[in-house]
């Protein structure tokens, strides 16, 4: 048998639907957890942030105007895309994590059956965490959620799929868009997910991804006027430096959001059981609510 | 600013007297224009290519973005368009940024004729001039006298400068005397308005056509050269804004007069506005990058022109909560 070559990959980013180079061309060695080579990934810079929010921005009307019903058939849709690549983010959870392949499965597992259950909740926040006021007056007054916006997420270093999937799927079900830098050494599920997005129905700009440093880029996002929110997810294990240098980003990007008005959603303190049963915060996080007070009588 | 007056003298033409055997009848113009050298295609397009390769950066950068800004004709040719949206228009222009008073005026406003006078009232004072496109805009269609009352008309509202259409079926057919009148006829009834002819250069088809109607309306006495009406696309682009700019270099090395250029439609971000910046200053010199020479015919573009300010001056990115819906 003849020996074959070795493809080795360099991946882009996941712009508005498309997979542009890193605007500033640059890229970084991605290894597994021996350190043997897996691919090369882009290495996001601010212009690509920039880019990547222009392309969310203009992605908002159409995905939260659409209703909660639509959404939830479309992220159901990422859901089964991820079924048929479930050993491609196995074999990369495996290495990017140092987990034994039966372990990695039952990771991807638990990606797609979290994917599903955000998914599913679409068309019911609505009804569980807005609803009718009553008031003393002659008004039918009722509170329904709104998305945020524009919202960044820095995922988590760490569960690079399960993690990520448990901050992308709940803020993209409430109706927001979301740019996200990935768990910078372990891109990999990050990137197939984003392949995953441009298989199925999700439109071009609803979901934008990022592989790259959390401290470089975060301050970028959290500084943009058009960014509505931010999840600093990301900053525990996203800093190079040694210990305390992680809460110091996490104090720095909250200070600089604070500076156009942000949304902000903290780190958690110690690393969160992304196995968990979720709950809804990661949900409410990015809803706003809108109450509208209707005469009624005359 | 005074309204200009009318000239009421027969048409005369004030064309070069080293042209005046060129542009004696449709025989002598045409053996002119056909003569002009022909454009290397591939040529214009690679010098463009490579001139936008330009990285203007920081305090270039910060120039550049607010001499844009000056050179702006900003515009609203909608059938929508009504007196308070042009009121809000004149208001963009004298303070594009209201929350910044260093940020200059932009050159003009260009409306529908019928628009002019809220425009005048709106802007009286504030050295903004006032544009009105004329002559059966966009298509050109109508007979001599309409487009000559159409033109007449703005001009008696107060607008300071005329943008008319050239007649593209005349031009396309080989009718030049026929074009080359109509402009010498308009720019009579300009008077002492400034006379932008737009040639639409979409409709030209070929470089080679885009040059021959550039030396065409300065020939017969425009005071602007513009490629489109902004109502089509392509509208314009980088290679034939180079050839028009080629086009008033090599005319004003024959007979000392400057003419000026306005690429107008599809120029919507500050990228392609400053790539249009290099070009003038390595086709015609810097002295052209002034409003009585260049303008930019816009209206998206002004919004991302802020917004590169903004982000030069507060560090961050803005973004369009931050600036004006149009």
């Amino acid at each position: 048998m003849s020996s074959r070559l070795d493809v080795r990959k360099t991946y882009k980013l996941y712009i508005g639907g498309k997979f542009p180079r890193s605007e500033s061309g640059r890229s970084y060695v991605v290894t597994d957890t021996k350190g043997e080579f897996l691919a090369n990934a882009s290495r996001a810079s601010r212009k690509d942030a920039r880019d990547a929010v222009v392309a969310a921005r203009g992605a908002f009307s159409g995905w939260s105007g659409a209703t909660a019903y639509n959404r939830g058939q479309v992220l159901y849709r990422v859901a089964e895309v991820m079924e048929g690549r479930a050993e491609q983010f196995a074999t990369e959870v495996a290495a990017g994590e140092g987990l034994r392949l039966t372990q990695a499965r039952g990771v991807v597992a638990a990606a797609i059956d979290r994917w599903v259950w955000y998914a599913g909740w679409t068309d019911k926040l609505s009804q569980v965490v807005g609803g009718t006021n009553p008031v003393a007056g002659p008004y039918f007054d009722f509170s329904i959620p709104e998305p945020t916006g524009v919202v960044a997420i820095l995922a988590p270093q760490d569960s690079s799929l399960l993690g990520l999937v448990s901050v992308l799927a709940p803020t993209l079900a409430g109706g927001n868009v979301v740019v996200a830098v990935s768990s910078k050494r372990r891109p990999l599920p990050a990137i197939t997910l984003a392949e995953a997005f441009a298989t199925s129905d999700v439109p071009g700009g609803v979901v934008n991804l990022l592989t790259g440093g959390a401290a470089e880029i975060g301050p970028w996002l959290a500084e943009h006027a058009d960014v509505n929110a931010i999840d600093l997810t990301g900053t525990v294990g996203g800093s190079d430096e040694a210990e305390g240098a992680d809460a110091e980003l996490a104090r720095d990007l909250e200070a600089k959001a604070a500076g156009t008005l942000k949304r902000v959603r903290r780190p958690s303190v110690g690393s969160p059981d992304w196995a968990a049963e979720p709950g809804l915060s990661r949900m409410t996080a990015f809803l706003e609510t809108k109450t509208v007070w209707h005469p009624i009588g005359v | 600013m005074a309204a200009p007056t009318l000239d009421t003298a027969g048409p005369s033409t004030a064309v070069p007297p080293a042209y005046l055997d060129a542009t004696r009848d449709n025989a002598s113009l045409r053996a002119f224009l056909h003569g002009l050298p022909g454009v290397d295609q591939v040529g214009a397009e690679a010098r463009v290519a490579t001139l936008a390769t330009r990285s203007i950066k920081t305090t270039a950068k910060a120039w550049a973005i607010d001499t844009a800004i000056g050179l702006i004709d900003l515009t609203t040719l909608e059938g929508s368009d009504t007196p308070g949206k042009v009121a809000s228009l004149c208001a963009k222009a004298r303070r594009p940024d209201p929350s910044d008073p260093s940020c200059p005026p932009t050159a003009a406003v260009c409306v529908y004729g019928d628009l002019v006078p809220y425009a005048v009232e709106a802007l009286e004072g504030s050295g903004v001039h006032i544009a009105a496109v004329a002559t059966a805009f966009p298509s050109g269609r109508a007979s001599r006298e309409v487009k000559i009352a159409d033109v007449q008309d703005a001009v008696r509202a107060g607008a300071d400068e005329i943008d008319m259409v050239i007649d593209r079926g005349a031009f396309l057919s080989g009718r030049y005397s026929a074009v080359f009148d109509e402009i010498v006829a308009v720019k009579h009834a300009c008077g002492s308005a400034h006379l932008k002819v737009i040639l639409e250069t979409g409709e030209l088809a070929t470089y080679d056509n885009v040059r021959r109607a550039s030396w065409l309306a300065m020939l017969a006495g425009g005071d602007f050269i513009k490629t489109s009406t902004g109502k089509m696309s392509p509208a314009a682009t980088l290679p034939v804004t180079m050839v028009m700019l080629e086009a008033v270099r090599d005319f004003a090395e024959a007979t000392g007069r400057r003419i000026g250029v306005k690429p107008a439609g599809g120029i919507r971000t500050s990228k392609d506005a400053i790539k249009h910046l290099v070009l003038i200053n390595e086709t015609t010199g810097p002295e052209w990058l002034h409003p009585d020479l260049f303008r930019i015919g816009a209206s998206s573009l002004l919004n991302d022109l802020l917004l590169q300010r903004h982000k030069l001056r507060t560090g961050h990115y803005s973004g369009p909560d931050y600036v004006t819906v149009d």
